[in-house]
């Protein structure tokens, strides 16, 4: 492939991305204020705009014009550089993400990934695409670890340490209720793990690689790693104020709360892929009649809806249940998930032996 | 004329040994720590110019991700503060510095005329399916030997950090 081309095409894709992330990064705060209004019978943001559509724009705006606070005290190289880290490991991470086929724009095909191009033949992508997405997340940790002991705070100080025990002892049951899903696959691409779920619902590894109990380890983890309700004790707000981030205002308090939301997108995108087919229609192996547009707008709708049911099921979580207790979380991540992730990889790998 | 290649290794390099010198010249614990952080991203990213994709994913993962945590966790809890300078000794200056400078020469001596470490890439194991046949097909005794071996050593860690229970 030209060189040039590819270089233009690359640039469009990462802006573009960028774009479509911070937009939904703004709006799930506004989907996340009005479900759990609702839930609780009310009615949530309604006077910016229609329907309050425009509130994430007037938030946004508000953390700039902000006075931006610096505490005396503080380690200030550490201090600013926190909150970059936090968010801009979180904003790489998407670009692993397949987010479709290739399209094909005039003699050019253009995949619908930042990190994959067309040799020729096929769409060639990362191989070991699910292994970075893991050292990115792992990395996360230092933001929230910095940020805590930079602000020279015994809130802050408090959060970050059981952030950071939390991310560690959640990582190890995370990274082993996926290894089910790579048995079966075979691979760590993730565009060629979506591959091998193409066909029906079935095929999906959630039911037809019998999954499923891999898939609920697997979310309750990413829960706690992104320090969601009802893992969210590192920001625990009737203990420590505010957590890791007390210390921090205007655009910076911003930017740890933008990093988390990329996160739970993040995390959204890779159980599609990994456990729900990814951009496949749930209805494919039926052949319905579709018209000929339908075809290539289909994966990028089927992937969008898949990840906004799971950013819904977040929401639908915070508004459900109450925070634990510290040492139930660090009993449930190790005496609970972590065995029953073990189990599951040795019943799929024995069941995959006992097949071939 | 530069290959691609070529610039990508003295870019990534630099950053390794810049990251490894500031490492030793900070004064606060910290820093050094993240500094050393610095240079095994840039090592990983070394694995992956020569192809060694699950080397340089696992370097990340355990290394920059697992390990340095806990240094900086153990560096946080403890509160170290700036270490102190000292004036410097005689016998570095007298016997440390020419004995480097020595040691060095001899290194660059010995590589730049024997036919070490001339490796085609592609010439050894780079894919993680390769890597894990060779582990547990082919070296599957001292895998399994070094990870009793690594049990061990956290039943020796848990030991020695339980409470006797009185």
């Amino acid at each position: 492939m030209e060189l040039l081309p590819y270089i233009i095409f690359a640039i469009i894709k990462i802006l573009l991305l960028l774009f479509i992330l911070l937009t939904a990064v703004a709006y799930t705060t506004l989907l996340e204020r009005k479900v759990i209004a609702h839930m609780q019978n009310r009615w949530g943001p309604t006077r910016v705009g229609p329907f309050g559509l425009l509130q994430p724009l007037a938030d946004g705006l508000k953390f700039i014009l902000k006075e931006d606070v610096i505490p005396d005290n503080v380690y200030k190289p550490l201090y600013l550089a926190a909150p970059i880290i936090a968010l801009v490991l979180s904003l790489v991470s998407i670009s692993i993400i397949p987010f479709g086929g290739a399209w094909n724009i005039g003699k050019y095909h253009i995949p619908l990934q930042t990190t994959a191009f067309w040799n020729g033949t096929g769409i060639q992508d990362i191989n070991i695409g699910l292994l970075i997405i893991l050292g990115i997340t792992s990395l996360g940790v230092y933001g929230v670890a910095l940020s805590g002991w930079a602000s020279n705070s015994k809130y802050s100080l408090l959060g970050s340490l059981r952030a950071g025990a939390q991310l560690i002892s959640y990582e190890v049951a995370l990274s082993l209720s996926l290894v089910g899903v790579l048995l079966l696959a075979g691979t760590l691409s993730l565009r060629q793990i979506v591959d091998s779920q193409a066909g029906s619902l079935l095929h999906w590894y959630f039911l037809g690689g019998f999954q499923f109990i891999a898939f609920f380890i697997y979310i309750m983890a990413a829960y706690a790693e992104t320090n969601r309700i009802p893992f969210d004790l590192p920001e625990a707000e009737t203990e420590l104020v505010a957590g890791y981030h007390t210390e921090y205002s205007s655009m910076k308090f911003a930017m740890f709360f933008m990093a988390e939301y990329c996160n739970m997108i993040t995390v959204a995108c890779l159980a599609t892929l990994l456990f729900f087919g990814g951009w496949h229609s749930p209805f494919e192996g039926l052949h319905l009649p579709v018209p000929g547009i339908w075809l290539i707008i289909s994966p990028l709708f089927w992937f969008f809806a898949k990840v906004f049911f799971f950013i819904f099921v977040y929401i639908w979580i915070r508004g459900t249940l109450p925070r634990f207790r510290y040492d139930q979380l660090m009993s449930f991540g190790w005496k609970f998930l972590l065995p029953l992730a073990i189990a599951n990889v040795v019943v799929t790998s024995l069941v995959l032996a006992l097949r071939s | 004329m530069l290959h691609l290649h070529t610039i990508l290794f003295l870019i990534f390099a630099g950053i390794c040994v810049a990251g490894a010198l500031n490492f030793l010249l900070q004064r606060h614990p910290v820093n050094s720590a993240l500094s050393l952080i610095v240079v095994m991203g840039s090592l990983a990213l070394l694995f992956l110019l020569l192809g060694a994709e699950f080397v340089a994913a696992v370097q990340i993962i355990v290394y920059a991700g697992a390990v340095m945590v806990l240094f900086v966790f153990v560096i946080m809890l403890l509160n170290a503060g700036e270490e102190e300078r000292t004036r410097g000794s005689r016998v570095a200056l007298f016997l440390g510095v020419p004995g480097l400078i020595a040691f060095f020469g001899l290194m660059c001596w010995t590589l730049s005329r024997s036919q070490l470490g001339q490796v085609q890439i592609g010439g050894y194991y780079v894919t993680t399916q390769e890597l894990g046949i060779a582990l547990f097909r082919e070296f599957l005794l001292p895998f399994e030997i070094t990870s009793v071996l690594v049990l061990v050593a956290i039943m020796g860690a848990v030991v020695l950090a339980r409470k006797e229970r009185q």
